[in-house]
């Protein structure tokens, strides 16, 4: 199967046939945007220091150098996803206010962000976490770096990526969440785990 | 060496130590990967332990850390009565968690809580997190070195049952967290469970349980056996690498016990993830050192 490679603006027909379970890499520009800024925008009714329309955000914050030599040029040096879940207060309006398509994290996300994928067409991804050396080596430049005074991990740095992934779709645009499936599985299989472990276990007689 | 050289020797190993503990995993958990990637069937497993392999050959290769989240430095130390430095540790090991942040570099992770404001050196108030354990008739130094990440310490969790609940009730409080916060934590998970009296003991014990080398076992033998039976449980729950459903789901299970009251069972569960960045370093009185967990490491 040929690589499947998503290229911002990315456009709602994009995401069409794309689903949950499949592997994409996205070529492009992807901002790292992960809990203040996200609360900035929707809580605080901030304006964001970057256009996201057709855009791409990535729930990381990573580690960062100064090109030697200048002051505001910058080189990602590791770079992965952080817990998605953390953003599932403020991912649907998110989506809505800024015309997102593509957010790259870590782990899965609730039923508001599934509808905010639904309703205005956008994706949720997982990149491995802890591969966030193989990460920071597709981000050709850090072309710009907003909200500054949010520190290291929480700027928003903005880069240029050649085929950043492999990227899991765990929510797609038809309403479909890998992680919340899987999560039916995984508890029926618990509770068999549970009563099975603890038929061993009377130690208190 | 005076006492000056000495803590600056150690200084700068500890430092190194941190560096190259960011880039490369320790031993068992490397060879307990390449184990479980060999056994991983399921599709998605498979892409994500390729990439996590090519990952780590990548970081060692252009000398970065494996992982952005570097953590919060915790230490762990079996410090000899004797040890010539015992005074001055602290101070040495802030001193090259600040410098270690500088040469690796380490991401700031350092937020001090009521003002919230990054440090930005990663040490803060009460930060690293030291814990003593003072050895009598002894001049050597035995130090753990972990880094929390944000990831697999959100799972955490320590409350106090009432022995009505038995050790089944420990057994549906770890299985709820695998499948509910687990699942994040970036699996295969190492799992560390405290089984003592109160929330704080049972803490403490669940976090050295993760310091443990993988593989090993609880001395007593109904421990040795629940840490099989939960391993074997939560594999077969098949959250998979990254949770994405797959073979392996856990890299071991340690159990660390205490006594308890009669009247409560305190447990606790800490996870590290699959990137767990450990160390174990032993010094001397002259400070020769040798680290244990990263043979062949040089510094």
């Amino acid at each position: 199967m040929d690589k499947r490679i998503l290229t911002t603006p990315i456009r709602s027909e994009d995401l069409e046939d794309i689903n949950i379970g499949d592997i994409i890499y996205l070529r492009g520009h992807i901002t790292t945007c992960r809990d203040v800024a996200h609360r900035r925008l929707i809580a605080a009714g901030r304006e964001l220091p970057v256009d996201l329309d057709g855009g791409a955000i990535f729930h990381a914050g990573p580690i960062v150098r100064t090109v030697e030599g200048t002051e505001d040029k910058f080189e990602m040096v590791s770079v992965g996803p952080t817990t998605s879940m953390r953003m599932e207060t403020f991912e649907k309006e998110f989506i809505e206010v800024t015309g997102v398509k593509l957010i790259v994290g870590k782990g899965g996300m609730g039923e508001r962000t599934m509808k905010g994928c639904r309703d205005f067409k956008a994706l949720h991804c997982i990149f491995p976490a802890g591969c966030a050396v193989v990460a920071a080596v597709s981000v050709e430049e850090i072309e710009t770096a907003g909200w500054r005074d949010l520190g290291m991990p929480e700027t928003l740095w903005t880069c240029r990526v050649k085929e950043f992934g492999p990227l899991i779709v765990s929510i797609d645009t038809h309403g479909r969440n890998l992680f919340e499936e899987n999560k039916v599985v995984f508890n029926e299989r618990k509770e068999q785990a549970a009563e099975k472990i603890c038929k061993n276990v009377s130690f208190i007689k | 060496m005076n006492k000056q050289s000495l803590g600056i020797h150690m200084k700068d190993t500890i430092a190194k130590l941190i560096s190259y503990s960011s880039k490369v995993l320790p031993d068992d958990i490397y060879t307990k990967l390449e184990e479980l990637r060999a056994k991983e069937s399921d599709r998605l497993g498979i892409i994500i332990f390729d990439t996590m392999f090519e990952n780590q050959a990548l970081a060692r290769k252009l000398d970065r850390p494996c992982c952005q989240d570097t953590g919060i430095l915790q230490f762990f130390i079996n410090c000899g009565a004797d040890f010539p430095l015992i005074g001055e540790l602290e101070q040495l090991l802030k001193e090259a968690v600040v410098l270690a942040t500088d040469t690796a570099p380490l991401r700031h992770n350092s937020v001090e809580t009521f003002d919230e404001y990054n440090t930005g050196t990663n040490i803060g108030r009460r930060v690293p997190n030291i814990f003593w354990d003072i050895i009598p008739n002894s001049d050597a130094c035995e130090i753990y070195t972990y880094m929390a990440g944000g990831g697999c310490t959100l799972p955490g969790k320590a409350m106090v049952l009432m022995p009505g609940a038995g050790y089944e009730g420990l057994v549906k409080f770890v299985l709820d967290i695998m499948t509910s916060y687990g699942l994040n934590a970036c699996p295969p998970l190492l799992v560390g469970i405290g089984v003592a009296t109160s929330t704080e003991t049972a803490a403490l014990l669940s976090k050295k349980a993760l310091l443990r080398p993988l593989g090993t076992h609880n001395d007593n033998k109904k421990a040795a056996q629940l840490e099989t039976l939960l391993e074997d449980g939560i594999n077969e729950i098949g959250l998979g690498p990254q949770g994405v459903s797959g073979s392996s789901s856990v890299m071991g299970v340690h159990i660390e016990n205490a006594a308890r009251h009669p009247s409560t069972i305190g447990v606790a569960v800490n996870v590290g993830c699959w990137s767990h960045r450990k160390s174990h370093i032993k010094f001397d009185k002259d400070l020769n050192y040798k680290i244990i967990s990263h043979k062949g490491a040089v510094l």
